[in-house]
């Protein structure tokens, strides 16, 4: 249905392309974005001008004041110039090539996106550059210049036919604003964080301890609710009409959708079903998310940041919620939305989706790595008519590696970090909350450990036994 | 005497509000104890507690959103019909002629939106550092809560019976095959069996207890019907009076101690 659409538009606008990337249309709709983004940046200036700040060029360049307002304006011009030629040269796509994504940096953006690897180790890595740059990302200026950034991005990235496919398909919109929206709302912490800790630097309370007189909540808070519902209400009533509620072919029991995809939130977990045998990441890992996340409040003891947000005063606390939060949930299911096509193949953002994409899977068993590779024998194979115990005893034998592996990185591992890194944690928790808390961090670091050593060494399992479903 | 005063005379409207308009002190005291919709708030609150980008608002989001999906919820159960005859159909109705289709987009829309607010909730609460004592408990009502928005979305995503609701239920319920024990392909499933015979089948397992049959068929549309509209709005509407009434026992919104 939708192939012959597209074939009969050919044939009627003679066009060759079925899969134009740019066509009059959406030029003309990239001009309305660059106009909002326009008009985001004029507000964006008005504040800059009343905030009169300044910045200094270095010296080699004059050693001037400029202030930021300048900048500001400057680049808002720019955006009008912008938004203008699409909106006024829409019908010729030539005279925007300079606006359209340059094929190199597609191939570039999506040599790394394209990676499980790549993927990962960027996110983790801007992770950890988000947290050791706090202080300047915190900064207004800093943070809009990188919203910005990503709109361009957005924009420019729209371009793309590939990538109009993925992102614009109408369930997928809400999670390009989560995306956003989970942005803007950790940017948020760390602005408020980085304040509150520079006054506990100076010996002062926290910001939210400060000038707090009791007001009524008529009018103060009620007024405020009854603003927001309006809001909300006329966002989901626009957001309804502007975009249809996706309704595909009647359900088919016997045509398989290739990808076949879990609804967008439970995409982390599709995604460790690549790593772990569906008992652990359908059942057994979402159980322990679910109570580790319940545990929380019993296995925190730090009796510090309670009721104000702060970095210095709850390192490890944040971190390691942060790091579940964004590279590993938010994380995966961008990864899941975006770049996990047909086959579960991963695809660049400006990729086809080829159902034929073959990547080689040559995955090996800890066990096989043991015997095969470590002792240079065979697996040990009971003999064809032993009885179960027999079977069994083998099949122990055989993954036992495996098992000396999880138990001590279960077992052993939380009194080796007892006695090292989480000293403190182990002395001031007792045994009981100590190990819990550090199994659950075990956990949680399962995941990561065993991508990296499917990457690294294509491990596929630590203990392989399929013969009762039992595969780590 | 201008209409409104008229109005407000009345001893219909005084056997409503009990109180003279809120424009006073007293009386905006008065309107919150007296009053069953604000009586959840406090009287009075401190400054830094209803201030937005402390709180994100986001947990009030949440809950406006459950309304909007109950409201809608219950205006598209009187048009959707939950059998395999008519579910598609129904839909594909309200898309293309029903007059106010439009509620079944608000309802998605903001379903999505609910799942997105709840856990930018639970990312405030954690980052203020909320769940400290003495709150502990009610972040545990508050990951029950979290999940029960998941089952309710997830549930949710089989009624329109098409192709994208059928195979996502198909992929995500396929796990419970897996459970251990209780599921037929799970480990250690062998260990239920009496007198050699398995008790754990592909008829008798988790994943069947989900979809009662062995496939996403019309038992699991009934099933996901009734748990979507009945069942998980019971439990989270439950749920949140006992949130709610944990944070005002629990002294309000967290603020420095």
């Amino acid at each position: 249905m939708n192939s012959l659409s597209q074939i009969t538009s050919c044939l009627i606008l003679g066009s060759t392309d079925p899969h134009p990337n740019v066509t009059p249309s959406v030029l003309f709709g990239l001009g309305w974005l660059y106009l909002i983004l326009f008009a985001m940046n004029v507000v964006w200036t008005w504040r800059s001008f009343h905030k009169a700040r300044h910045f200094r060029l270095p010296e080699f360049m004059g050693g001037m004041d400029i202030p930021n307002a300048a900048l500001w304006s400057i680049y808002s011009i720019a955006l009008l110039l912008v938004s203008v030629t699409h909106l006024t040269c829409a019908s010729v796509p030539e005279a925007l090539r300079w606006f359209v994504m340059p094929d190199f940096a597609k191939a570039a953006v999506d040599s790394v996106v394209a990676d499980a690897r790549i993927y990962f180790a960027v996110t983790t890595g801007a992770f950890i550059a988000m947290l050791a740059l706090r202080d300047w990302l915190a900064k207004p200026n800093v943070g809009w210049g990188i919203l910005n950034l990503s709109l361009l991005f957005l924009c420019v990235s729209l371009t793309d036919w590939d990538f109009r496919q993925i992102v614009g398909k109408p369930d997928n919109v809400p999670i390009v604003a989560m995306l956003f929206i989970v942005g803007y709302f950790t940017w948020l912490y760390f602005y408020r964080a980085n304040q509150n800790d520079r006054r506990a630097a100076e010996g002062k309370v926290p910001a939210e301890a400060e000038n707090n007189e009791k007001v009524l909540t008529w009018p103060d808070l009620v007024y405020t609710e009854m603003i927001c519902m309006i809001a909300i209400t006329a966002l989901l009533i626009l957001w309804g009409i502007a975009l249809q509620a996706p309704l595909e072919e009647p359900a088919s029991a016997v045509k398989t959708p290739n990808p076949s995809k879990a609804p967008w939130y439970f995409l982390g977990l599709q995604e460790m079903l690549v790593y772990y045998d569906p008992w652990l990441a359908g059942v057994v890992f979402p159980s322990v998310i679910i109570g580790g996340m319940m545990a929380i409040p019993y296995i925190d003891f730090n009796k510090l940041g309670n009721g104000y947000y702060t970095f210095n005063e709850r390192k490890f606390a944040i971190t390691t919620f942060m790091f579940g939060f964004l590279p590993l949930w938010v994380g995966m299911i961008i990864l899941g939305t975006f770049l996990r096509g047909p086959n579960w193949n991963i695809f660049g953002i400006y990729e086809f989706w080829d159902v034929h994409k073959l990547e080689a899977l040559n995955n090996v068993n800890l066990s096989e790595y043991f015997w095969l590779y470590g002792l240079g024998q065979p697996l040990p194979i009971a003999p064809a008519d032993s009885s179960f115990v027999v079977k069994s005893g083998y099949i122990l034998l055989r993954e036992a590696p495996g098992f000396i592996a999880i138990g001590a990185y279960l077992g052993a591992m939380p009194m080796v970090l007892a006695m090292s890194v989480f000293k403190t944690f182990f002395l001031r928790m007792g045994f009981l909350r100590y190990m819990v808390f550090s199994n659950l961090v075990l956990m949680m670091a399962a995941l990561p450990i065993k991508m990296v050593l499917r990457w690294a060494v294509n491990l596929k399992y630590f203990i392989a036994i399929p013969e009762w479903f039992f595969n780590v | 005497m201008s209409v409104g005063d008229y109005i407000r005379d009345s001893q219909i409207w005084k056997s409503i509000f009990r109180h003279p308009a809120p424009y006073d002190r007293r009386n905006r005291v008065v309107v919150m104890l007296t009053n069953f919709f604000l009586h959840l708030h406090p009287v009075s609150i401190k400054q830094h507690g209803i201030a937005l980008s402390y709180t994100w608002c986001m947990g009030g989001i949440t809950f406006f959103l459950f309304l909007v999906e109950t409201i809608t919820g219950v205006l598209l159960m009187f048009y959707y019909r939950p059998t395999l005859e008519w579910a598609f159909n129904d839909i594909l109705a309200l898309r293309d002629v029903t007059t106010l289709g439009i509620m079944r987009e608000i309802h998605r829309w903001g379903a999505h939106a609910m799942v997105i607010t709840v856990w930018l909730h639970m990312y405030r609460v954690f980052l203020t550092g909320s769940y400290k004592p003495p709150r502990e408990f009610n972040w545990v009502v508050g990951v029950i809560l979290l999940k029960l928005t998941l089952l309710l979305s997830f549930t949710g995503y089989l009624l329109p019976w098409d192709q994208l609701a059928i195979w996502a239920i198909t992929v995500g319920s396929n796990m419970a095959r897996a459970t251990p024990v209780l599921g037929h392909e799970g480990p250690g499933f062998q260990f239920l069996n009496l007198g050699g015979y398995d008790l754990i089948t592909n008829a008798s397992d988790a994943r069947f207890l989900l979809l009662g049959s062995r496939f996403v068929g019309e038992e699991t549309l009934n099933r996901f019907y009734i748990l979507h509209c009945v069942a998980i709005p019971l439990a989270s509407a439950g749920l949140i009076a006992i949130h709610f009434w944990r944070v005002r026992k629990d002294g309000g919104i967290s603020q420095p101690l």
